[in-house]
């Protein structure tokens, strides 16, 4: 017998590693069209454009489905999370890193350094140029680097879309939520906006609108240049304009009161869109301690309380100034937004201030203070500046929130963080939609009786972070402000315990000391102190 | 201010503390010798998968403990002695206690095979069993075929744990179909099919002979019941379990099964309980078992002791049965009582899918035609539901008509309600 067998100590895990043919296939052809792209950033000038773009993007789109078509057909539809956590690309090992960095790094590129890109203001160069043909094609206009990164952008929902479905393809919900997303991107995201550049001309000139990207998530909305396009653009401007008012104040609510905010985060938003499917494999990195709960539900307000303060400061910067075009003046903006605020800070108080948790409550005051405290300073004051100026507020915004926040960490360390670090921690219009799940819907995921068998699945494939299991093995409801309805805990329990749900008001928060299946006949003492968080 | 302590920090001895502190002041013990924190046992399977980190399993986190003040003991208790309050260790330390709850599990079945104890043969029960497996099976090179004993539920579990890496596997299943001693025929098939499906090699109605060993002591081949010699690297015993009480053996507290207690809980000797895996009912509810090995009723029991600790005397009275597994990728759930063949005053309703691995049964009662049990696979039922229609003993025609309000699959899921209703209709179907 061969005794120099090592069996190897370490608990570490070894999956099988072997690729299918396939999967080879995949990774070749995935390789092939990359390598296009490198190369143009490499400053290789392909002759045929329209040719190698096309090559490329399809190239890199059929890799990804045949790798995954590799991966998970050869077995039986179900659940495949096996060696995630062995594998060093989803547990955070050293290509991990890699991939990270190098995500983290084209970001940086795409933002502050768009030249390397070939960004060029008379002739675009290298990658930049590669995309010149397409975009001519849709919008009329040569490249930018933001048509460069929405065109890979939806490429990679597509192909990873396309990768999820056939992870999940014994689960309709996923395989319609991931339809979904797959369709707002392309749609709304990409061809639409291209083709509505299309029209615009010396005369009529429409702002770069993805129509599902809503305030406060679209935080430069209501800038002034869009605001001017589109007042200037005559009815459909002025319908745009008041879609774009409409969709936060009025179609939000309805849709988030009836189906809970994952209307927006898991089925039509692009950011969500992203990490439901590239971002995918790296779910389960979320944090899932008590502490990360506590940091988000600061952080994500506060991110909030900067965005409703910086976009009040812009528009507030240019009313009045042309009183032809713009009716509201700056007094009663300020009053409306203020009211506003006041109103919606009231409504919680009057009817849900027993469900929300003490240091909640206690934000809410704070920030309710402090948007009111400014309005009012300003407004009493004359003074014609916030604190800070609104160009300043409004490009601290962009710089902090919008690129670095939302791009470089948000997306650079999917795999470090997990894919909805900016979803959780960052978005304001996130914030808004959990508050409004938290207190004002009727989604609720619904916990089966006593069949909870505490494993931890749903807990860690969260990607949100949430310990769904301290809920489920309790026999309780999880109602939570930062679930996004992915539907993965109810897809990953193995005894079908969680199950995603629109139903009344009634019960839909409840609290359970015995779970089903006990008659117990409970103390009626009052002195239960409750350990439970 | 009583000391309750508290051995074993499975799922029934941590249920226990959690609620006596939610009642009480009192203070707590919980003794383990298996890991620092409470973590899922049924949960061990997905860390060798790949699916979670041990980490993952912990239900708590550490902090929770301290916060709650219950105390964590590592350490393994070799005597307990009554008569003095008193608890011995291994290390020979000692611990006093006013009360204590025996929470203590079980331990994997060995039925004196030859060859049991050799290396590379072992069960999967503890934290350590998971360690062990992955020293002696961790990838397909270093275990060419691995031998599972045993056609339970923690054997299928290791068959679909192995299989995650590639490993070749032999399940040997003593009966003619697999758990066909709890499931029905139609279902224990269907089961059958999948297990090979998933590139098991199935062997039914056989059995372990013997494990033979090479120079070093290490298993190199079975021998089944058939003569067959299967080489293998790997063997698995998983042929049930059976309480963990050996230590308690002179201690003066009655063991039978296990260590026996009334509807109490209570043990013979005054101030002394035991529950979860590890207690025996003297007088089993209805028609459950003396020793019921499940999560649920360790949970149950680990309410109901506590509640009696704190000064509200109760007896343990389970409701209706429960249970769920899964089969690789086959969901399996069971409300009421429905036996492998209807008994003699029972009729069965079985529906099942035509192409999809999906099917309801439906046990109920010949006369009054009340339903006694429901079993699902690949169709998630809503227990509250369910547990209600039990109690009402609602008629065999009420839960067909009314099915759809007992689904708790998905969202958009197909639904079936309307099938199972047409089969209903055609009287061939009833067994
Ligand atoms: C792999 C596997 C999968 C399972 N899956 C399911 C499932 O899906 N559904 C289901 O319902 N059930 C399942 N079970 C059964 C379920 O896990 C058990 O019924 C349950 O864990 C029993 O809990 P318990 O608290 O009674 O005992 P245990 O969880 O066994 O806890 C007892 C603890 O006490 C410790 N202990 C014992 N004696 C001493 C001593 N003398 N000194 C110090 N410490 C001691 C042990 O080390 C252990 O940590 C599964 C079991 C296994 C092994
Ligand atoms: S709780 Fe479930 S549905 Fe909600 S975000 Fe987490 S995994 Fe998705
Ligand atoms: S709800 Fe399901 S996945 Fe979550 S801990 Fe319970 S059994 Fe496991």
């Amino acid at each position: 017998m061969n005794t120099s067998i090592q069996h190897n100590m370490s608990l570490s895990g070894e999956p099988p590693v072997a690729l299918s043919t396939w999967q080879k296939i995949g990774v070749l052809v995935g390789m092939f069209g990359l390598g296009i792209l490198l190369l143009a950033i490499f400053n290789v000038n392909f002759p045929n454009k329209t040719l190698w773009l096309t090559v490329s993007l399809i190239s890199i789109t059929l890799g990804i489905s045949l790798f995954s078509y590799g991966l998970y057909t050869s077995q039986p539809a179900g659940i495949k999370n096996d060696g995630v956590w062995l594998k060093p690309m989803t547990s955070k090992g050293l290509i991990a890193w890699i991939t990270g960095i190098a995500i983290t790094g084209f970001y940086i590129v795409l933002y502050f350094y768009p030249q390397y890109l070939g960004l060029n203001t008379d002739k675009n160069t290298g990658l930049v140029a590669l995309f010149d043909p397409l975009s001519r094609f849709l919008n009329g206009n040569p490249a930018s680097q933001w048509f460069v990164y929405g065109t890979l952008y939806t490429v990679a929902i597509l192909a990873f879309g396309i990768k999820f479905l056939w992870k999940y393809r014994n689960n309709r919900y996923e395989v319609l939520r991931t339809f979904s997303v797959m369709f707002f991107q392309l749609s709304f995201a990409f061809i639409i906006p291209e083709l509505m550049a299309r029209m615009n001309s010396d005369s009529f000139s429409l702002p770069y609108y993805d129509l599902k990207n809503i305030w406060p998530l679209n935080y430069y909305n209501f800038d002034q240049y869009r605001v001017d396009d589109f007042i200037s653009s005559g009815n459909i401007g002025i319908a745009l304009l008041i879609f774009g008012v409409a969709s936060i104040l009025i179609i939000t609510p309805i849709l988030t009161y009836k189906y809970g905010k994952r209307w927006y985060c898991s089925w039509v938003c692009g950011c969500g869109g992203l990490a439901e499917t590239a971002g995918d494999p790296f779910r389960h990195l979320s944090d899932k301690r008590l502490s990360a709960w506590k940091l988000e539900r600061w952080m994500v307000h506060i991110v909030l309380v900067f965005s409703v303060l910086m976009t009040t400061a812009v528009v507030h910067s240019y009313l009045s100034y042309d009183a032809d075009k713009y009716w509201l003046n700056k007094d009663t903006f300020l009053i409306g937004v203020a009211v506003l605020i006041g109103l919606l800070f009231a409504v919680i108080w009057i009817f849900k201030r027993h469900e929300l948790e003490k240091d909640a409550r206690y934000g809410a005051i704070g920030f309710t203070a402090i948007i009111l405290g400014l309005i009012s300073i300003h407004y009493f004051s004359g003074n014609n500046i916030f604190i800070f100026g609104p160009e300043t507020l409004r490009s601290t915004y962009a710089f902090l929130i919008g690129s670095i926040f939302a791009g470089v960490v948000g997306t650079g360390f999917y795999p470090i963080f997990g894919s909805r670090v900016w979803c959780r921690f960052g978005c304001p219009m996130a914030a808004i939609l959990g508050l409004q799940q938290r207190l004002f819907s009727k989604f609720r995921i619904t916990t089966n009786g006593g069949q909870c068998i505490s494993c931890g699945n749903c807990s860690t494939y969260c990607e949100m972070g949430i310990d769904v299991r301290a809920y489920a093995q309790r026999g309780e409801n999880i109602v939570r402000a930062s679930c996004v309805g992915c539907g993965i805990c109810s897809a990953v329990c193995p005894r079908g315990v969680l199950k995603l749900e629109n139903g009344p008001q009634k019960g839909r928060i409840n609290t359970k000391e015995v779970l089903l299946g006990n008659d117990v006949d409970l103390l009626s003492l009052s002195s239960s102190s409750d350990t439970e968080k | 201010m009583k000391h309750i302590a508290i051995i074993g920090n499975g799922i029934s001895g941590i249920t226990a503390a959690r609620h006596i502190r939610k009642w009480s002041d009192h203070k707590i013990t919980v003794i383990s010798a298996e890991s620092e924190y409470f973590f899922s046992r049924t949960a061990l399977m997905y860390v060798y998968m790949g699916h979670q980190k041990f980490e993952h399993t912990q239900p708590y986190e550490n902090w929770f403990w301290e916060k709650n003040r219950i105390e964590l003991k590592k350490g393994y208790v070799s005597k307990v002695v009554p008569k003095e309050n008193k608890l011995v260790f291994s290390d020979h330390s000692t611990l006093n206690y006013d009360e204590l709850i025996i929470a203590s599990g079980s331990k994997p079945n060995k039925f004196g095979w030859p060859g049991q104890d050799l290396e590379r043969v072992q069960g999967l029960y503890s934290k350590q069993d998971l360690e062990l497996l992955e020293t002696n099976a961790p990838n397909n090179k270093l275990c060419k075929r691995a031998i599972i004993v045993g056609g339970g539920l923690i054997g299928i579990e290791l068959a679909e744990m192995l299989r995650t890496r590639d490993i070749p596997v032999t399940f040997l299943v003593r009966e003619d179909s697999f758990w066909n001693n709890v499931l029905p025929d139609d279902e224990s098939e269907t089961i059958n099919k999948h297990i090979r499906k998933h590139h098991v090699d199935l062997r039914l109605s056989t059995e372990l002979k013997e494990i033979k060993a090479d120079e070093n002591g290490r298993a190199r081949a079975v021998i089944t019941s058939e003569d067959e010699e299967i080489p293998c690297d790997f063997v698995g015993l998983t042929a049930g379990v059976s309480p963990n009480i050996d230590f308690l053996k002179n201690s003066g507290i009655e063991l039978g099964k296990g260590v026996k207690v009334n509807r109490y809980l209570e043990t013979n000797i005054p101030g002394i309980y035991a529950i979860g895996d590890c207690a025996e009912q003297t007088e089993p509810t209805g028609l459950r078992r003396p020793v019921e090995a499940v999560w649920y009723t360790g949970r149950m029991m680990g309410e109901t002791v506590a509640q009696t600790l704190c000064g509200n005397k109760m007896a343990y009275q389970p409701g209706h049965w429960f249970n769920s597994a899964k089969f690789f990728d086959i969901e399996y759930q069971t409300y009421g009582w429905v036996w492998p063949k209807p008994k003699d005053d029972e009729l069965h309703f079985y529906w099942e899918h035509s192409t999809e691995e999906k099917c309801i049964r439906i046990a109920y009662h010949k006369n009054s035609r009340a339903i006694l049990g429901i079993n699902s696979l690949g169709i998630r039922i809503c227990h509250e539901v369910i547990d209600r229609w039990l109690s009402e003993e609602k008629s065999i025609d009420f839960v067909i008509e009314n099915f759809h309000q007992a689904n708790f699959d998905p969202e958009f899921y197909k639904q079936h309600h309307k099938a199972i209703k047409n089969s209903y209709k055609q009287p061939l179907q009833t067994v």
